[in-house]
């Protein structure tokens, strides 16, 4: 891939930023990791993740979100990319009217009316009280109806017997996956997803992952500081997930 | 009142055994190629994760569709107590129950996980039109066993009629719920209308009645007793009805949909600009499946068996591409995710028309459902008193079928 030869020139600079990166996010997550509840206290309603992409400074070229999401749940493909699974992608946008082009991660938006979980026969996909849209690999039948529902082409169907899954992310051939804001990190007092991560330490910082409820999150501040958008808007889905400068 | 009398199927038992041995052997295939896609997964298969659903679906969607339609003759016989028809109702409600369990065999055995029916048969989202379709179905089987339990035994027969009138109300909300599995989708341009569900009804009535007829015949090579002129002359009228019902529905739901300017994209799509799509559209399920069929009925002023025949086989090639257009080409129209923005590159597909070929695997469990669908047929008639021997028609003369 081009993009590797190029990371490894710019290697030093990035590998520095994100050495200070890291260093300047330490402690920020160590707080709300402290803030996050123990494993075996049950999700409420007080805590709401979300998420907001500034699109203006994801880069072009840049998969760091999309590789840090393979290595974080094990998504290795088969050289498929039609049965492949994506969690998020990259997606290269034009401005109809402007014709400017733009780059933007997509993934699950994480709907607080989430379509895909309306119309699961078996209940499999669900909506946590903390907004985290996931499938329940233990129940779903591999209907495939939630991936005809979701507006947003952000589910995938396991094509094929799996041999290396990850034990934090379960998978399993025949059922249904997609983005869960990396829950088994959250849920282990880890705040931030692995998307998210990715993309400080490459020093873009178009993701800012956290809890609504906390002003001090960095989803909040980016929310504060910037006008964010829902896309498709006109199917009043709600998303957690929220874009600016688009 | 005439006395109707029920008989077994009467064939030489050779002719039996080899076409119950033809049968299954097509099953077993089936079940074999949908054995191969759930130890291999899907991958083998032509769908992924563009299209998601493919030929099983077009199949069991046509399957349960006709299900609800070969119904319409038992209806018409005891909803409408039309006597004409009494005769083949029994028939009909068979009919009826084989395709429905063969349409939702083919919808479990495509599952990515078949093994865990069990889930779906016991944890239920009711929020879900699946899961209400799922109790449709099984309702559906439960009332055609009463249904047919009471037409052919002379000691309930008294409840026929309520058991046909329940039957005739639960098909169309069968139906709707079939059409409402698509219509649910928003997101999805080619679906998302309420004008759907009609539509799935009135496709139902004109499958069905091509179906029984088509059954009818098929049983009528071996036993000639099954079929007056009458009957005949009525499933003639009652096609060339359904048919104009068909092309108005059809004109209905793509003129709402220029309407909806949401939708103006995707009608250009299926109408003009969709290649293979738009080709499956005008030549298969308009000018195929409804003009060609309208045409050869209106022109033979003999009104023979032979017309009703062709336009038969016209209509069922016809209902299979018009499956193929909803379920197939409402997937391959790409998603619109952003309103201002047009998509230039995407790993996933996101940009481009998808094209769908299916695999021997899908089109051998398709073929293996039609096959289980026929050899219910054979067994329920062999065994049990479905036919009648004779067809009387008293009032032949108020029997018409425009009435449904
Ligand atoms: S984006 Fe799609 S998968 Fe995610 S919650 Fe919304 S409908 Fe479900
Ligand atoms: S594929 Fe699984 S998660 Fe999706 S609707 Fe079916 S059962 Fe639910």
């Amino acid at each position: 891939m081009t993009i590797d030869t190029k990371l490894s020139r710019r290697g030093f600079i990035v590998k520095s930023i994100s050495l200070l990166s890291t260093v300047y996010f330490i402690p920020d997550i160590i707080t709300s990791a402290q803030a996050a509840k123990p494993l075996n206290e049950e999700v409420n309603s007080d805590t709401k993740w979300a998420m907001s992409i500034d699109v203006d400074k994801c880069a072009k070229g840049c998969t760091a979100c999309v590789d840090a999401c393979v290595e974080e749940n094990g998504l290795y493909g088969f050289d498929r990319p039609e049965t492949d699974s994506q969690w998020i992608r990259k997606l290269t946008i034009k401005d109809i009217k402007t014709d400017k082009v733009k780059v933007v991660p997509m993934l699950c938006q994480h709907c607080e009316n989430p379509p895909c979980c309306d119309v699961c026969p078996t209940g499999a996909s669900f909506r946590r009280v903390d907004g985290i849209v996931m499938v329940n690999q233990h129940t779903c039948i591999g209907c495939r109806y939630c991936m005809m529902a979701c507006p947003f082409k952000a589910r995938s169907f396991v094509h094929e017997n799996l041999t290396e899954q990850v034990t934090t992310a379960p998978r399993g051939k025949g059922c249904v996956e997609s983005c869960n804001f990396c829950v088994n990190r959250i849920d282990h007092g880890i705040p931030t997803t692995a998307c998210e991560e990715a993309c400080m330490k490459e020093g873009h910082k178009a993701i800012s992952f956290g809890d609504l409820s906390d002003p001090n999150s960095r989803v909040s501040q980016a929310l504060k500081t910037k006008q964010n958008r829902r896309l498709r808007a006109d199917l009043s889905l709600k998303q957690r997930v929220t874009y600016s400068n688009i | 009142m005439e006395k109707i009398i029920f008989k077994k199927f009467q064939i030489e038992s050779k002719t039996f055994w080899m076409m119950f041995f033809g049968l299954g052997f097509v099953i077993l295939i089936g079940y074999l190629c949908s054995h191969y896609m759930e130890t291999e997964g899907h991958y083998v298969t032509g769908m992924n994760n563009q299209i998601v659903w493919g030929l099983p679906h077009i199949f069991a969607v046509l399957l349960i569709v006709i299900a609800s339609g070969v119904l319409n003759i038992a209806s018409i016989s005891s909803v409408f107590d039309k006597k004409l028809y009494k005769p083949l109702a029994p028939l009909s409600a068979l009919l009826a129950m084989a395709f429905l369990i063969s349409g939702l065999a083919i919808l479990v055995l495509d599952l990515g996980r078949p093994d865990r029916l069990i889930v779906a048969m016991t944890t239920y989202n009711f929020k879900s039109i699946f899961a209400w379709n799922i109790f449709l179905y099984s309702g559906f089987a439960g009332i055609l066993a009463i249904y047919i339990w009471t037409m052919l035994d002379r000691n309930v027969n008294k409840f026929s009629r309520p058991a046909g009138i329940f039957a005739f109300t639960w098909r169309i909300v069968l139906t709707t719920g079939t059409g409402s599995i698509f219509g649910f989708l928003i997101s999805r341009e080619a679906y998302g209308t309420a004008i759907l569900a009609p539509l799935f009804i009135i496709m139902s009535l004109l499958y069905g009645t091509v179906v029984y007829f088509l059954i009818v015949k098929a049983i009528n090579y071996f036993q000639k007793t099954l079929f007056s002129e009458e009957i005949l002359q009525n499933l003639r009228k009652l096609t060339l009805l359904f048919l104009f019902a068909n092309l108005y529905f059809l004109i209905l739901y793509h003129v709402t949909n220029l309407y909806i300017s949401k939708h103006l994209e995707f009608e250009k799509f299926i109408l003009l600009n969709g290649g293979v799509y738009t080709i499956a559209f005008w030549v298969g399920q308009v000018v195929i499946g409804l003009i060609l069929p309208l045409y050869i009925l209106f022109r033979d002023e003999n009104k023979s068996e032979s017309s009703l025949m062709s336009a038969t086989l016209l209509i069922l090639v016809g209902s299979f591409l018009a499956m193929y257009v909803i379920i197939i080409a409402g997937q391959a129209y790409p998603l619109k995710m952003f309103t201002n923005y047009e998509i230039l590159e995407s790993s996933f597909y996101d940009n481009v028309i998808h094209t769908y070929i299916p695999t021997i695997w899908e089109l051998g469990l398709g073929l293996g459902g039609v096959a289980l669908s026929l050899i219910i047929v054979l067994i329920g008639i062999a065994n049990l008193d479905f036919l009648p021997t004779v067809i009387k028609s008293p009032e032949a003369k108020k029997a018409v079928g425009s009435d449904s």
